[in-house]
C-alpha cells in the first residue's frame, strides 16, 4: 500500500458565473477512514463533492487519486477510478422498479436481455446490507423520501467502490436505518475504503467519523480529529457558539383553544383510526420508524391526499377531503418531506417559490402583486437567511438547506397558523434549525399550533410539547414532553418491528 | 462574498449568456442580413408586409400554444380548431343568418369551447394532453367538413375586416400586435399566468402550494383554443371564405415557433416575446427559401432541420444551466 490519500483535492476553486462558491480548499480522504465536511448551507460541501464525483469540473486546482493528478470530465470517469456517490438530492427513476434502479447502468445481462432473476437477487443483497425490506418490484416512486435514501445508498454500495462519498445521507433517516448504515459504515472502513461523509448531524461525527474538514463561505477553515467536541465544531462552522440547540419556548397558557381536531382518521392501508386534538400554541411531535404512516397521515390532514373516513376539524369546521386550498384557507401550511419532488419548482426564482401559497390571495383583480411579493419574499429569506445571491435565481440552484428554507418561508408569507411540518429541518444546519425553532416559537406564541413529524429524535423531543407515536398505521401512544426520552420513544416506535425480527 | 465584486461581476455583460438565451434572435437577425444580400427582393415593402401577414396566423396560434407548453402539455388541435372556428362562424353568418359581428364572437366561442374540452379531458379525465388534443383534431376537423359539406362559406364582412387593411397597415399586423400584448400580458402579469410555469414547472409542489391544477389546465387550453380561433378568423378574413382544409398542419408550425422561441417541451420554461421570435424565424425561412425560388419540398426538409437545431441548442442551454 502506497502512503498516498486514495483521493486528493488540492486547492481546488469553483465557481457559478460570477459566485465564486469554493476557494482554494483542500480534502484527503484516507484508505480505511472517514473524512467528515462539515459546514453551513451553502458552505460549499456538495459543490465539493460534485468535484470528486464528476459532475462538475474545478476552475482551479487539481484532484489526485492515489497520489496522481486525473481529471474527472464526467460522472462514468470518477465510477471508473472507483467512486461511488451518494448525491444529496435522490436520482432515481421513479417509474423504475427498486431492483432496476439499484442496478442501474450495471444491468445483468444474459444472452443480450436482461437477466431478471440475477436483477433481483444482486439488488436484494444490496438492499440486504442496510437493511430495507421492501419488494424490489416496487416502483421507486411509490417508497417515502426515506426508503429511496436507502434505495441510493444500497445502488453506490453494490458498486464496490474505493471511495464512497455520501452527502447527507442520514437526513432522512430515522435512528433506526441510520444504526444499520454506519454498521455497514464500519465493515467498509475494515475493508479498506475510504470514505467522505456529510451531515449536519453533529453527533453522527464523532460516531463514524475520523477527521473533520471544516468549510466556511466556500473557504477551508480547520481540520479536527472527529473526537472535538460538538460546541466546537459548531463554533468553527459558524463562527459563533450556539447556546441552546432547541431553544422551545412552551405557549400554552391562555386556556386549552382547540384548534386543530383530527377524529378517528383511516386511510386503509396507511393508517388507521387516528384521534388527537391540537391546542393553540402547541407543538405536536409525531414520531416513528420510516413506514409507520406519519407522512400519510400529515398528507391527509393538509388535503394533499383524500382518506376513507374519519374527519379533520380546523377551529371546529370540519375540512373537506383532499383540498389543499381548502386547508390553506383555514391557516393550514404543509411542509412537505421531499422538497425536490412535492416543495418546489426548480426551474422557478426563489421569489416565486416563495409566493405560490400567497400568489391568489395576493392579487388584485387577478394581476399578481409583483412589487409586495417581492418585497415579502425579501423579508422573509432575511429573516431565514436563505443564502442566495438573488432572489431571482432558480430555486433548484440554492443549497440543499436553503431550498428547505424556501419552502418553509412560503408558510410564513401566507401566515399560516397551525403548520404540519414534515422533516422540516431535513438537511438545515444547526445555526439555520435554531431559526426555524426560533420562528415555531414565533408562530406558538401568536396562537398558532404546530404539528411536527421528524425522524430526528433530538429535535422531537426538544421542540415537542407532546409527542404521538406512530406504529403500522396506529397510535402506539403519547408521552407529555416532561415524560419523554429517546428510549422510551424507540422502544415504543419499534416494539413490533423488533419482536418480527 | 462582498457585495461589490458580486456587482461589478455582474456588471460585465455576459456574451455566452445572451447567445444561450436569445439564440433565436440572433439567429433571425443573421437570417435578415443573409436574405437581404441574396436577394433584392427581400427588404422590400411588400415582401415585409407579406411576411407580417404570414407570421400572424402561425404567432397567434403559437401564442396559444406557449400558454400550453409552459403549463407542461402540447396542444395538437390548435390548426383543426382554428379551421372549426371560422366555419362555424361562417354558419353563423350564412345559414343561421346572424349579424357579421355576432357570428365573429360565435366563431371565438366555438374555439373557446374546443380548447376548453381539451382541458377537461386532460385535467379532469386524466388523458395525457397529447392524446386528448389527437382527439380533438381529428373531431375538430371532421366537424369542419360536416357543417361545410366540405365546400368553403363565405365570411361576414367583420371577419372580412380582420383580413383586410387599416389605412396602409393589413390588420392582420396590427391584431398580431395586440394578440401578443395581451399575451404576453396574460403570461407575465396575471395570477393565472404565474401559475401556468409553476404547474409546467413541478404540478405536484403547485398543488401542495394550493395553486388549483386542474383549473389552470382547463384555462390554458382554453386559451389555447381561443386564440386558434382568432388565428382562424384572420386567415379567413383573407381569403373571405372560411376553407375546410384551412390551416391543416399548422400545430406543428406552432410547436416548433414556440420551441425556437426558448420553451422547453418538458414546461416551466417559454416567453411570449421567444415564441413571437420563433414564428418569425419560421416564416422568414419559407419567405426566403420562396424567394430563392427553392421547391416546397426541400423547404420543409430545411424546416425540420431547423426544428432540430432549435431543440438541440435548447438540451445544450438546460446542461449548461443545470452545471
Ligand atoms: N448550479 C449552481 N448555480 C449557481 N449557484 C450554485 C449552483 N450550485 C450551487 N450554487 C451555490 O453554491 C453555494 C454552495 O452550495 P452547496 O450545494 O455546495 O452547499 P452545501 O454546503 O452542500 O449546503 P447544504 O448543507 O445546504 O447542502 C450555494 O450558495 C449555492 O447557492
Ligand atoms: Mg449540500
Amino acid at each position: 500500500m502506497s502512503d498516498h490519500p486514495l483521493l486528493t483535492l488540492n486547492q481546488v476553486s469553483k465557481s457559478f458565473g460570477p459566485v465564486n462558491v469554493i476557494r482554494k480548499v483542500s480534502v484527503n480522504v484516507h484508505a480505511g477512514a472517514v473524512q467528515v465536511l462539515l459546514g453551513e448551507n451553502g458552505a460549499g460541501k456538495s459543490t465539493l463533492i460534485k468535484m470528486m464525483a464528476g459532475v462538475y469540473q474545478p476552475d482551479g486546482g487539481e484532484i489526485l487519486i492515489d497520489g496522481k493528478a486525473v481529471s474527472l470530465p464526467n460522472t462514468r470517469a470518477a465510477e471508473e477510478h472507483g467512486i461511488a456517490t451518494i448525491h444529496q438530492e435522490l436520482n432515481l427513476v421513479n417509474s423504475m422498479s427498486v431492483a432496476e434502479n439499484v442496478m442501474l447502468g450495471r444491468t445483468p445481462k444474459k444472452f443480450g436481455m436482461v437477466d431478471r432473476k440475477a436483477l433481483r437477487r444482486q439488488a436484494r443483497a444490496a438492499l440486504d446490507l442496510i437493511g430495507l425490506d421492501v419488494d424490489v418490484e416496487t416502483p421507486v416512486g411509490e417508497l417515502g423520501i426515506a426508503r429511496q435514501q436507502l434505495v441510493e445508498i444500497a445502488k453506490a454500495l453494490s458498486i464496490n467502490a474505493r471511495i464512497l462519498i455520501l452527502d447527507e445521507p442520514t437526513a432522512a433517516l430515522t435512528r433506526h436505518e441510520t444504526e444499520s448504515l454506519f454498521k455497514v459504515v464500519a465493515d467498509l472502513r475494515r475493508k479498506g475504503v475510504g470514505m467522505l461523509f456529510i451531515s449536519h448531524h453533529l453527533d453522527e461525527i464523532a460516531e463514524i467519523g475520523d477527521s473533520v474538514t471544516v468549510l466556511r463561505d466556500g473557504e477551508f477553515v480547520a481540520e479536527v480529529p472527529a473526537s472535538t467536541s460538538e460546541d466546537e465544531l459548531v463554533r468553527l462552522m459558524v463562527g459563533r457558539s450556539i447556546d441552546d440547540q432547541f431553544p422551545r419556548r412552551s405557549a400554552e397558557s391562555e386556556g386549552p383553544a382547540e384548534i386543530l381536531a383530527v377524529e378517528h382518521l383511516t386511510s386503509k392501508g396507511k393508517f388507521e383510526d387516528i384521534s388527537f386534538t391540537l391546542r393553540a400554541g402547541e407543538v405536536l411531535g409525531i414520531s416513528g420508524l420510516v413506514g409507520a404512516g406519519r407522512t400519510e397521515l400529515i398528507r391527509a390532514i393538509a388535503g394533499a391526499d383524500r382518506y376513507d373516513s374519519g374527519s379533520v376539524k380546523v377551529r371546529g369546521k370540519a375540512l373537506p377531503k383532499g383540498s389543499v386550498q381548502a386547508a390553506i384557507r383555514a391557516g393550514l401550511g404543509h411542509v412537505p418531506e421531499d422538497r425536490k419532488g412535492q416543495g418546489l419548482v426548480l426551474d422557478a426564482s426563489v421569489n416565486e417559490n416563495l409566493g405560490y401559497a400567497t400568489l391568489a390571495s395576493s392579487a388584485r383583480l387577478g394581476l399578481a402583486d409583483f412589487s409586495g411579493q417581492r418585497s415579502r419574499a425579501e423579508a422573509v429569506a432575511n429573516t431565514l437567511r436563505i443564502r442566495m445571491h438573488s432572489i431571482d435565481q432558480p430555486v433548484g440552484s440554492l443549497s440543499g438547506g436553503n431550498q428547505q428554507k424556501a419552502v418553509f418561508g412560503r408558510w410564513i408569507i401566507a401566515a399560516s397558523t397551525v403548520l404540519l411540518l414534515d422533516e422540516p429541518t431535513r438537511g438545515v444546519d444547526v445555526g439555520a434549525k435554531v431559526e426555524i425553532y426560533e420562528l415555531m416559537n414565533a408562530i406558538t406564541e401568536a396562537g398558532g399550533a404546530i404539528v411536527m413529524v421528524s425522524s430526528e429524535l433530538p429535535e422531537v423531543l426538544g421542540m415537542s410539547d407532546r409527542i404521538l407515536v406512530l406504529r403500522d398505521g396506529r397510535l402506539a401512544g403519547e408521552f407529555s414532553s416532561a415524560d419523554a426520552t429517546q428510549d422510551k420513544v424507540m422502544t415504543l416506535a419499534a416494539r413490533d418491528v423488533n419482536e418480527e425480527h | 462574498m462582498s457585495a461589490a465584486t458580486l456587482q461589478a461581476k455582474r456588471r460585465s455583460f455576459d456574451v455566452k449568456k445572451f447567445l444561450a438565451n436569445n439564440g433565436a434572435l440572433v439567429g433571425l437577425v443573421v437570417l435578415c442580413i443573409a436574405l437581404f444580400i441574396a436577394t433584392p427582393d427581400f427588404l422590400t415593402g411588400r415582401n415585409l408586409l407579406n411576411i407580417g401577414i404570414q407570421v400572424s396566423t402561425v404567432a397567434v396560434l403559437a401564442f396559444g400554444m406557449t400558454f400550453v407548453i409552459v403549463a407542461g402539455g402540447i396542444d395538437l388541435s390548435v390548426g383543426s380548431v382554428a379551421a372549426l372556428s371560422a366555419m362555424v362562424s361562417g354558419w353563423f353568418f350564412v345559414s343561421a343568418g346572424l349579424p357579421g359581428w355576432l357570428a365573429l364572437l360565435g366563431g371565438l366561442a366555438a374555439g373557446l369551447l374546443a380548447g376548453v374540452i381539451n382541458g377537461l379531458a386532460s385535467a379532469y379525465g386524466k388523458l395525457p394532453s397529447f392524446i386528448a388534443t389527437l382527439a380533438m383534431l381529428s373531431i375538430a376537423r371532421g366537424l369542419t367538413l360536416v357543417i361545410s359539406d366540405g365546400r368553403p362559406i363565405k365570411t361576414s364582412p367583420e371577419v372580412s375586416f380582420l383580413g383586410g387593411n387599416l389605412g396602409p397597415v393589413p390588420m392582420p399586423i396590427v391584431i398580431l400586435l395586440i394578440a401578443a400584448l395581451v399575451a404576453s400580458f396574460l403570461l407575465n402579469r396575471t395570477v393565472v399566468g404565474r401559475s401556468m410555469y409553476a404547474v409546467g414547472g413541478n404540478a405536484e409542489a403547485a398543488r401542495l402550494s394550493g395553486l388549483p391544477v386542474k383549473r389552470i389546465i382547463v384555462i390554458v387550453f382554453g386559451l389555447a383554443g381561443l386564440f386558434a380561433a382568432l388565428a382562424g378568423l384572420l386567415l379567413a378574413g383573407r381569403l373571405d371564405s372560411a376553407q375546410p382544409q384551412a390551416a391543416t398542419g399548422y400545430e406543428l408550425d406552432a410547436i416548433a415557433a414556440v420551441v425556437i422561441g426558448g420553451a422547453s417541451l418538458a414546461g416551466g420554461l417559454g416567453r411570449i416575446s421567444g415564441t413571437f421570435v420563433g414564428a418569425l424565424v419560421l416564416v422568414v425561412i419559407r419567405n426566403g427559401l420562396n424567394l430563392l425560388n427553392v421547391t416546397s419540398f426541400w423547404q420543409q426538409v430545411v424546416i425540420g432541420v431547423v426544428i432540430a437545431l432549435a431543440v438541440g441548442i435548447d438540451v445544450l442551454r438546460r446542461k449548461t444551466r443545470s452545471s
